[in-house]
């Protein structure tokens, strides 16, 4: 049984297909506390890290968390636009979220588990459904989180979970220590509780021999959609895992929105939730501009380097875009955003902004010397 | 010891920036950009000094 096809099913699983599919959680073998030990030996054995874009290793945090009547979220959100992994997971195999859902809540002793998703979500229904067909230890509960790209950030989660504001909190104190209505409190992205799940039913060494990504691919390709992928494919892998590209690809985006722009697509991906591929007959830096322009909006307007700063590096680019002359203003702000939030919102900016900035160095040339785009116009 | 900025209740007043123009710049928005690493033993005065002056308790000193 191959994980490339065991990981995201051509068609929605209920709780019998799943348990064909994958079996059953042998619980028998995790039952006291010695068996949370080794739940979370088995996550450390497989080498599993988070899912949700920081790359942490879940072990590390399955233990941090362990404490009497601790909380565990599972961020099901994915407020970047460019990524669907995480509805495509919840839509098709919503057992398999829950399995691990459960396997987190046991290894760390949590009374409670909140599934988030946001509000509308068109997966609510399958989330819904097999919630209905379950008994589990530790009752779930739905929380629809308002459509905002930070209020997925694991501190805007547990501030909207403790307080109803989904703005997010700053990097103390960690939620591990105090999360949830002050409790310790696991927040882990849904597709790294599916890992989690499949560590448990496949063995962690099995696992590990056949792990995949999966990565959200749109842009210039021909089967756009989320696709399993190798851990470590490079990505011309990537872009042929999704139908190969439609036209000649010049640079992709790497990691969504607040993520980094490369020309090279011999690069190999390891842990990225999306790629974008931009045709050569787009323009990148108008691309960037509009992207900056919606992270602008974005911001939580709580911290000052984000609030002004998203806007300023936005007009900038616009500004690049319209033949004006913005580097040097762009090289002096940029650097400001990062480190200077209370979330990781204007960092992502900034690194989408500078790998723009390198990779499309020629078509800055260009706009600027001629006051217009390389690309004819109309096209991107 | 340390500076460090809270950055969501900073409120730009910019008084950290007089009292340590040091350690201490703000950028073109008025919110203050701190010079990297342990604030040297000469200065640590000051800093708590600038620490204790930020009218919303922003600025902070702390065991680096
Ligand atoms: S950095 Fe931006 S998005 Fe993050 S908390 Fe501050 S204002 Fe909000
Ligand atoms: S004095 Fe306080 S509020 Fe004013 S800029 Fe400095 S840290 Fe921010």
């Amino acid at each position: 049984m191959s994980t490339l096809t065991t990981l995201l099913p051509p068609h929605r699983l209920d709780l019998a297909g799943h348990r064909r599919h994958h079996g059953v959680v042998p619980w028998v073998a995790y039952h006291d506390d010695d068996g949370r030990d080794r739940l979370i030996d088995a996550a450390r054995a497989a080498d599993l890290r988070g899912r949700g874009g920081g790359g942490f290793p879940t072990a590390v945090k399955l233990r941090a968390a362990r404490a009497r009547r601790s909380i565990v979220v599972a961020n099901g959100c994915e407020g970047d636009p460019l990524s669907r992994k995480d509805a495509a997971l919840l839509a098709l195999s919503p057992h398999l979220v829950l399995d691990g859902l459960q396997l987190a809540a046991h290894a760390i002793g949590a009374t409670e588990a909140v599934l988030c998703v946001h509000a509308g979500s068109p997966v609510l229904g399958s989330v819904a459904a097999a919630l209905a067909e379950r008994e589990d230890r530790v009752p779930v509960r739905v929380a629809e989180i308002p459509r905002r790209y930070v209020a997925s950030e694991e501190s805007a989660l547990v501030h909207y979970l403790t307080s109803g504001d989904a703005r997010p909190l700053g990097k103390q104190p960690r939620p591990a220590e105090r999360g949830v209505r002050g409790r310790p409190t696991l927040v882990d992205n849904v597709d790294t509780l599916a890992q989690l799940a499949l560590v448990v039913l496949l063995g962690p060494n099995h696992y590990r021999a056949a792990r995949t990504d999966l990565v959200t691919v749109t842009g210039a390709v021909r089967a756009p959609g989320v696709v399993p992928v190798r851990a470590g494919a490079s990505l011309s892998e990537v872009l042929a895992a999704a139908g190969g590209e439609t036209e000649p690809v010049q640079a992709v985006l790497i990691g969504g929105y607040g993520g980094t722009w490369t020309a090279d697509l011999r690069g190999t991906l390891s842990g990225i939730a999306a790629v974008y591929a931009l045709p050569a007959s787009a323009c990148g830096l108008d691309y960037t501009a509009k992207v900056l322009a919606f992270l602008a909006a974005e911001s939580a307007r709580q911290c000052g380097p984000c609030m002004f700063g998203l806007p300023a590096i936005a007009a900038d680019f616009a500004e690049l875009v319209h033949g004006g002359n913005a580097t040097d203003r762009l090289a002096r702000r940029i650097p400001l955003l990062t480190g200077r939030g209370a979330c990781a919102h204007p960092d992502g900016a900034a690194r989408l902004a500078a790998s723009a900035l390198r990779t499309f160095e020629a078509d800055v040339c260009a706009h600027l010397a001629g006051g217009r785009c390389r690309v004819p116009a109309g096209v991107a | 010891m340390k500076l460090s900025v809270d950055p969501i209740g900073c409120r730009a007043h910019g008084l950290c920036a007089d009292l340590l123009p040091e350690r201490i710049r703000l950028d073109e928005w008025g919110y203050p950009v701190l010079a990297s690493g342990p604030v040297p033993p000469g200065l640590v005065a000051d800093a708590r000094r600038a620490a204790a002056a930020c009218p919303v308790l922003a600025l902070r000193m702390r065991k680096s």
